[in-house]
Order: C-alpha cells, then sequence, then structure tokens
C-alpha cells in the first residue's frame, strides 16, 4: 500500500514537473446511448440489453516538440449499425511521438495516407464505424527543403485485434520550387510512394505470393487559379485464398485518378475522372468486409446533407468502375437581376459511374481477360444530376433549393440478383427555408420529396415515393429543437405507408454538446466518401454528449 | 486514511495547474491552396486575434457559419484586426471543390487544407463546425462545437473581449 502511495506521489509530482514546464494535456470526449424497442411495422427489434452505447475518451499530452495520447473505447454494447466485433473496453489507440530536427518518431498508433490514397490509407471514421490505425513504427524526415519522406512498419487494426498482415511503406514527394529555389509561377509537386503487405502462405495447392506489392506515382501542378492532380496506381497479384483453379486469380490491379479545377472569383469549375481495376487491398486476403480495407477509392459523386439525396448513396467498386464528375460553381453578382441584394450562388453536379468494358481484370489457368482503359458506354452503376441555389433574401430569409436526378443500379450495388429489383430512377426536390425571428432566434424548415420510378420488369417492387418535412427551432448560443418526419407515401404496399417521426432536443455550450431524440429509423445504407454500411431499422431513444477540452 | 487526502489534495493541485493553462496551437503540416506546405504553429496576425474555424465543401452548418461571418467580415477585420482561417477537413473525395467553392463565394479568409485530419485530430475535434479563437501569444482561448444562426455574435463577443 505504502509502495503503490508512493507511486502515486512520485507519478503525479512527475506530471507537475511537465506542468511546470508547459507541457498540455487536452482530448475529447463521445457518448452515444440508443434504447431500442421492437417495432414489427418497420422490423426493429428491441435489444437484450435494452440501452446499447458507444463511447470514447481521448487524451492527448503535449510538450514542445514531444506528444503521447491514447483513446478509451467503450462498446457496452455496440450501437446496432456497428459490427458486432467492437464489443467491450480497452485502449486500442495509443501513441507517442517526438520531432527533432526536421526528424518525426512515431511509435504505436497512427492514421497514414499515401497521395490520394489509391494503395494505403489508414483512417478512422467514426460515423461508419471504422477505424483501421496502425500500430507500429512511422518515420517522417524533411531530407531538403521542399523534399519530404515518410515510412513505416505495421500491422492494423481491426475491431480489439489486428489484421494478419504486415504491411510496410514508403512515400517521398518533392515540391520542385522549393527545393530549386525556382521563381516561376507554376508549382510542381511529384511523388512516389510503395507499399507491401507480407501475409504467411497457407494455401495447400497454390502457390501464393506471401508478399503483395504495391507502388504509386502522383503529379501536382499548380498556376494561379489552376490546379492539376493526376496519379496511376499498380498492385501485383494478389489472389484470394482458394484452391478451386478458376476463383484464383492473378491478375494485377491498377487504377488513376485525375482532376482538373479552375477557379477565380465569383467562379469555379472542377472535372474529376478516376478508373479502378481489381485495386482492392485487404489486411487479410481471407476476410472480406470494411473493416478489412486498406486503401481508399473515393466515389465520384457528391456528398449530400439531405436526407433523400442520400437516400441512395453510391458505394465505390474497387474491382471495376469508371466514373466522371463535372462540378460548376457560380456566384450571380450583388445587385444583378437574379442576385438581388446579396447575390445568388449556384452550384451544378453532375456524375456518371459506370463499369469497365467486359468487367475486372482476370488471369487463372481458365481465363485471361483485362478490359479496355476507357469504356463509358458499360452497365450504368450510378449517376447523379443536380443544380443547388443558395440565396439570401433579406436580412431574416435565406433558402437552399436543391433540384436532382439519380439513377442508382440496386441489384449490382446492393449485389441482388439481376432484375430483382433493377434500376432505380429518382426525381428530388430540396427547399430549405430559415427565417429569423429576432436576434439569436431562427426557424428553418425543409421540404424534400423523392418520385421513385422502377422498370415494370423489376420482379421486387422497391419503397417507391417519399416526402419529408422537417422543422428546426434555434436560439443561439445554446438551443435547438428539432421535429421531423418521412413518410414512404408512395409505397405499393400500403402496410408499407409508414411514418417515421424524429424528435431532437440540444443543448451547446462552448466546447459541450448534449442532445436528446427520440424516433424511428429507416434500414438503410449510410456511406462515407464512397465506403457504406447498412443501418439497420430502429425505434427508440438515443442520448448523445460530445466535449472537448 | 490522512495520507490519502495529501495524495488527493496534491492530485487536484496537479491537475488544477495542468488544466488551467492556456493551449497552444500543435505541431502539425497542413497545405496551402497553391500547394506548399504549412505549419499551424506558423499562424501570426500581428499580434492581433485569430478564429480558426474548422469545415468541409459538403457540412452545409459550416458553410453557413463561414458565409455568414464573410457578410461582416470587413466591418469585424476594421474593429478588431481579428483574421478568420478555414480549415478544410476535406479529403480525396471533394479536396478538389475547396478551391472552386472558396473562391466563387468570395471568402477573404486564409484556406488550409487538413486532408488526413491530422490538425483535426491534435485539437479533439470529433465534428465539424468547430471553431478556435486564438489571442495575441498565439493561445487557444476560447471554443465553439456545432453552429446554429446567430453564433458568430458570441464569436464576436469573445473576439472584442481580448482584442487591444
Amino acid at each position: 500500500m505504502k509502495n503503490i502511495s508512493l507511486g502515486f506521489i512520485l507519478f503525479f509530482l512527475s506530471i507537475n514537473i511537465f506542468a511546470q514546464n508547459n507541457g498540455e494535456i487536452h482530448g475529447d470526449f463521445d457518448l452515444n446511448m440508443q434504447s431500442y424497442i421492437e417495432d414489427a411495422t418497420i422490423n426493429a427489434v428491441a435489444a437484450d440489453e435494452v440501452i446499447r452505447n458507444n463511447s470514447f475518451l481521448n487524451i492527448i499530452f503535449t510538450k514542445n516538440n514531444f506528444s503521447a495520447g491514447l483513446r478509451y473505447e467503450s462498446y457496452l454494447n455496440a450501437l446496432l449499425d456497428y459490427d458486432d466485433d467492437f464489443k467491450g473496453n480497452g485502449i486500442p489507440y495509443r501513441f507517442a511521438t517526438y520531432s527533432i530536427e526536421g526528424l518525426e518518431v512515431t511509435a504505436g498508433n497512427f492514421y497514414e495516407q499515401f497521395g490520394s490514397g489509391l494503395i494505403f490509407r489508414s483512417y478512422e471514421e467514426k460515423g461508419l464505424g471504422i477505424d483501421n490505425a496502425m500500430d507500429g513504427i512511422r518515420l517522417k524526415y524533411k531530407l531538403l527543403k521542399g523534399i519530404s519522406l515518410k515510412t513505416f512498419i505495421g500491422k492494423s487494426r481491426t475491431y480489439f485485434t489486428y489484421a494478419d498482415g504486415i504491411f510496410r511503406g514508403i512515400d517521398g514527394e518533392i515540391d520542385l520550387n522549393e527545393t530549386l529555389e525556382l521563381q516561376s509561377k507554376t508549382r510542381y509537386i511529384f511523388g512516389g510512394s510503395f507499399i507491401s503487405r507480407y501475409q504467411q502462405r497457407n494455401n495447400p495447392v497454390f502457390e501464393l505470393p506471401q508478399n503483395v506489392g504495391l507502388y504509386a506515382g502522383r503529379l501536382n501542378i499548380i498556376n494561379g487559379g489552376w490546379n492539376y492532380y493526376g496519379e496511376y496506381a499498380y498492385k501485383i497479384n494478389d489472389p484470394v485464398n482458394s484452391i478451386q483453379e478458376d476463383a484464383v486469380n492473378y491478375a494485377s490491379g491498377n487504377a488513376f485518378t485525375s482532376s482538373l479545377t479552375f477557379s477565380k472569383k465569383g467562379f469555379g469549375i472542377t472535372g474529376e475522372i478516376h478508373r479502378a481495376d481489381n485495386m482492392l487491398l485487404l489486411s487479410d486476403r481471407d476476410r472480406i468486409g470494411k473493416a478489412y480495407i486498406m486503401n481508399y477509392i473515393p466515389t465520384l459523386s457528391k456528398p449530400h446533407a439531405y436526407t433523400l439525396l442520400a437516400l441512395y448513396p453510391c458505394a465505390t467498386q474497387a474491382m471495376g468502375e469508371l466514373g466522371v464528375q463535372l462540378d460548376i460553381f457560380y456566384k450571380i453578382k450583388k445587385g444583378s437581376l437574379l442576385g438581388g441584394k446579396y447575390g445568388t450562388k449556384l452550384n451544378l453536379n453532375f456524375s456518371r459511374i459506370n463499369g469497365l468494358k467486359g468487367g475486372t481484370s482476370i488471369l487463372n489457368d481458365n481465363v485471361n481477360f483485362t478490359p479496355e482503359i476507357l469504356s463509358f458506354n458499360e452497365e450504368l452503376y450510378y449517376s447523379d444530376i443536380n443544380l443547388e441555389v443558395n440565396k439570401k433574401v433579406n436580412k431574416r430569409i435565406r433558402y437552399n433549393f436543391v433540384i436532382a436526378n439519380q439513377t442508382y443500379n440496386k441489384d449490382f450495388l446492393e449485389g441482388k440478383t439481376p432484375g430483382e429489383y433493377g434500376v432505380i430512377n429518382s426525381t428530388i426536390g430540396v427547399l430549405d427555408l430559415s427565417y429569423k425571428i429576432k436576434k439569436g432566434h431562427t426557424l428553418r424548415m425543409e421540404v424534400q420529396t423523392l418520385i421513385a420510378k422502377q422498370l415494370e420488369t423489376a420482379s421486387k417492387k422497391e419503397e417507391g415515393d417519399w416526402v419529408m418535412a422537417l422543422a428546426e427551432y434555434t436560439i443561439s448560443p445554446n438551443w435547438f429543437f428539432t421535429i421531423q418526419d418521412m413518410y414512404n407515401y408512395g409505397n405499393d404496399d400500403e402496410s408499407k405507408r409508414l411514418h417515421y417521426i424524429n424528435i431532437n432536443f440540444g443543448f451547446l455550450k462552448g466546447a459541450n454538446r448534449f442532445s436528446i431524440g427520440y424516433g424511428k429509423k429507416r434500414e438503410g445504407i449510410f456511406c462515407v466518401g464512397g465506403v457504406c454500411k447498412l443501418v439497420p431499422s430502429s425505434n427508440g431513444l438515443n442520448l448523445n454528449i460530445t466535449s472537448s477540452f | 486514511m490522512k495520507q490519502l487526502s495529501i495524495i488527493l489534495i496534491a492530485t487536484f493541485l496537479n491537475v488544477g495547474t495542468i488544466f488551467s493553462q492556456e493551449r497552444s496551437l500543435p505541431n502539425i503540416d497542413v497545405k496551402t491552396l497553391d500547394g506548399a506546405t504549412f505549419n499551424i504553429q506558423d499562424l501570426e496576425n500581428e499580434n492581433n486575434p485569430i478564429v480558426i474555424s474548422f469545415w468541409a465543401t459538403w457540412c452545409k452548418p459550416c458553410k453557413k457559419e463561414l458565409n455568414n461571418i464573410a457578410e461582416i467580415y470587413e466591418d469585424w477585420q476594421d474593429e478588431t484586426g481579428v483574421k478568420v482561417v478555414a480549415i478544410s477537413i476535406d479529403d480525396t473525395r471533394s479536396m478538389s471543390k475547396v478551391a472552386p467553392y472558396v473562391n466563387s463565394s468570395d471568402w477573404e479568409y486564409e484556406i488550409y487544407l487538413d486532408s488526413n485530419s491530422d490538425l483535426k485530430r491534435a485539437l479533439g475535434v470529433s465534428s465539424v463546425p468547430h471553431t478556435f479563437l486564438i489571442n495575441s501569444e498565439g493561445k487557444i482561448v476560447w471554443q465553439h462545437k456545432g453552429y446554429i444562426d446567430g453564433d458568430e455574435d458570441e464569436l464576436y463577443e469573445q473576439i472584442q473581449a481580448i482584442s487591444k
């Protein structure tokens, strides 16, 4: 006992020493609790635990060029939209890092991305339940002015454990203008990266590669309002662990992404194209699922924030897709007829994603196939054309109006049998209106409608038309209250013409936010960046507390 | 028991010392819109206040906050010398839309890209928008999560309180 006390005293004494030298401790906290009750009308199930919980606390200690931190996570048990394997309590994330004379050393957990992520990205996305943090050693070094190197070795996290593969990576970037001290107005940045995954071979029939390598090269040219970014990535063969000859695919994979942007005052335009073929990188060749994906090929479509615009979201097909996207931003000047007193903002967005001609690359004893590089007339996976108008009318009224048409290949994107649901085409309208009642008091209303069309030949009926309305009252700086209803009025099955009502009440002060809500959630797909999860329907109360210190 | 009390008192005293300290900006690199690397500790505004606002092109309340401030930004600058720094957490998916959105919106802010969320993590930002106020010594003196219409008034009161 005496020893323990002594230990405590020493510990706090040491913190005190740090404190005197201006060490700092900061962090953030998040608590999410949800109750689940049965609701047969929407197929919501009750949870045995009644209440489930996802929470975490981040703590970071910093002193000069040293920092160390940890995250305590608690899933007792995890919310139903999380994978079951998030179970229990633990400290799955801890790190120490310091930097000295251009060298940064990290031991423990870290998040890393090479280039645009085509060959490697380790990240966390709480909303999706993804956290593939690396655990190992990472070095970053600024070699010369404008030249930086990164290298690491580690294993990636899955839930509370680590996946089988060991990753080694190196990435270098050179900013020519800084290194050569060019006076040019055009900036040239080149980069290259290499990743290798080791996983022991255990196939009795085929000699699978134990070390799978990937490399990528990138280029960024910037001149005033112009910006070009291009990256090409290649992956050597990475067959699945099967003893069936035709399931083993020895083809290599590749991907490229390319974007060109121009903008000036009041105007901006972005055009993008990307293609992926057989380009899925997993942390364990024997597993499937989003928890094991280690590269990032974001979907080339606009991330929508309004509910009905995001009802049919697009998931990236890393095994084979070709996508294009165009965005135009324009602000109609103040004082003009259409601009009014404050100007009017427009954003036109178009995206289209289709399959590769003949499918993804395959190479085994029976088949040898490589798709054409560019083919735009193949099976459509997703397309979206939308126009957003944002306008402040006067000191009190402001609105946002969106009209969109989306095509969603449900059979393909959700892995259904061809012909089951077919392709869903939906036309969506959104009006979001804010009215300032008096200083600090604002009433905001949303009305959304989705009209869906489905091929007559489909064997199963999709949900049909939706309408949604929302009212939100906010009192700055502390209070908000929201009520919303989503109504599936157009469902062919009359017993499924249901209302999904949600109410939310919240209090914010400085770095703390409390909110409590009650309502029904529809079963659906929720995506961030083209990575998606299935959210089961639910009915219940939720409590969310976030805090930062 | 007596020993325990002493330890507890010592603990609170010590923890108190740490927490009561002002907070500095971390040693983290972000990117400028023209591709240069910038260390966030190099932010400066001739000893005037700095507002750091985390946002993303897909975040409605973030854009609302920064658009609302944009309308009164000139007045704020004239009266307090404040500078607003908008840090985009857009990742590869939407990063290429940051410059077109910012320029077409006529924002006069300093813009940085934190596409791998390094700065976001170091500052304990779990969701956007999240706003910090930095004083003349480069210390964070106030922060706010979320945005609802009218929050800029509270922010401005905080700016006025620390501006000379």
